[in-house]
């Protein structure tokens, strides 16, 4: 019990103080490799919380993969990020009035881990059940992911499908007018 | 980073290792964490170091593009498939017990095969857009 409140502390503080450096900071390289030291916390968190599956897609999607992408976006942005909010007052305002209501919501949450919450009252039981019974797989979470709630799986892979076409189209729109802008450049100083 | 040969050649050692372990979590997700996102990525991440290292031409030599777009639609279309082959059978879509000879091994092969088509849509996604960043021409236009 003291050691989980001891990781548990450990764990909040780290984040706590990539958050404050991910305020501070300015140059967008740091940004990106904090905000993906940030994510890997996140999943060491998840771990404690005995939510394996969460933490590895956080570890390999959120730390891993998003931050190449990020890097390779990141080559056309400019280096420095432009302090452009005029006064710093009102923002914060809000920032600490929002953190105040989920703190106070968050006293009206069950403990975690206690069964006579409503979440494990539900379904959670017919799943836990039919997972061995009916589907006969030892992970209950991919049974629930691909099976009792195919349709939804189904709907996320279309989504990242469409969202990486449409990132395709887009980028791949402004290389085509590019090459119809020059062609015609070439072209007449082949004529002249 | 062509001629760090640090990289080169850790990057040859680990390029297979990685998709090994793709495979791994892909296949392995009915019994242990793991599945269709997390392997897709994971398979990404090799494909997507080989191009760091050896640049984006011999990446797209390695992994030409017209096959990572056609990829790209198939897991969609594999994971639909499953469906339409269940409505086909004579169950709703997506019912994977019919697919196999006892309800449970229908389970275990609809399982399979939709997360086979959430890996490979996932990891040739991640693989595009990669590619679409790396080879977007740096030229704005002005």
């Amino acid at each position: 019990m003291i050691s989980e409140l001891l990781i548990n502390a450990f764990l909040v503080t780290i984040m706590l103080s990539i958050a404050i450096a991910l305020i501070k900071t300015r140059t967008v390289i740091f940004t990106v490799i904090l905000t993906s030291a940030y994510s890997l916390v996140a999943a060491l968190m998840f771990i404690t919380l005995d939510a394996v599956d969460v933490a590895f897609t956080e570890a390999s999607v959120g730390a891993g993969i998003s931050t190449i992408l990020f890097l390779a976006a990141m080559a056309y942005l400019p280096k420095k990020e432009e302090k452009s909010i005029s006064s710093e007052f009102i923002p914060a305002l809000s920032c600490v009035i929002l953190g105040g209501i989920l703190i106070w919501c968050s006293f009206d949450l069950p403990e975690i881990g206690q069964l006579t919450a409503p979440i494990h009252q539900h379904i959670a039981p017919e799943y836990i059940k039919g997972s061995k019974e009916d589907i006969g797989i030892p992970n209950i979470v991919t049974s629930v992911l691909a099976s009792y709630r195919g349709y939804d799986t189904f709907g996320e892979t279309i989504v990242v499908f469409t969202a990486g076409v449409a990132v395709l189209a887009l980028l791949e729109k402004k290389n085509t007018t590019k090459k119809n802008k020059s062609q015609p450049k070439q072209k007449i100083k082949k004529n002249a | 980073m062509h001629n760090n040969p640090i990289l080169r050649i850790s990057t040859k050692i680990l390029f297979a290792p990685i998709i090994l372990f793709g495979l791994y979590v892909q296949f392995h997700g009915d019994f242990g964490p793991g599945g269709g996102f997390q392997a897709g990525v994971i398979v990404a991440s090799a494909f997507i170091l080989y191009s760091l290292v050896f640049g984006i031409e011999a990446g797209k030599k390695l992994f030409p593009t017209n096959v990572n777009l056609i990829l790209l639609a198939l897991g969609g279309i594999v994971y639909g498939g499953v469906g339409i082959v269940s409505m086909i059978l004579g169950d709703e879509f997506l019912a994977y017990n019919i697919l196999g000879s006892s309800p449970q091994s229908g389970q275990h092969i609809g399982i399979l095969l939709v997360e086979f088509g959430v890996g490979l849509t996932v990891s040739n996604v991640m693989i595009a857009l990669f590619n679409a960043f790396a080879s977007y021409d740096k030229v704005k236009e002005k």
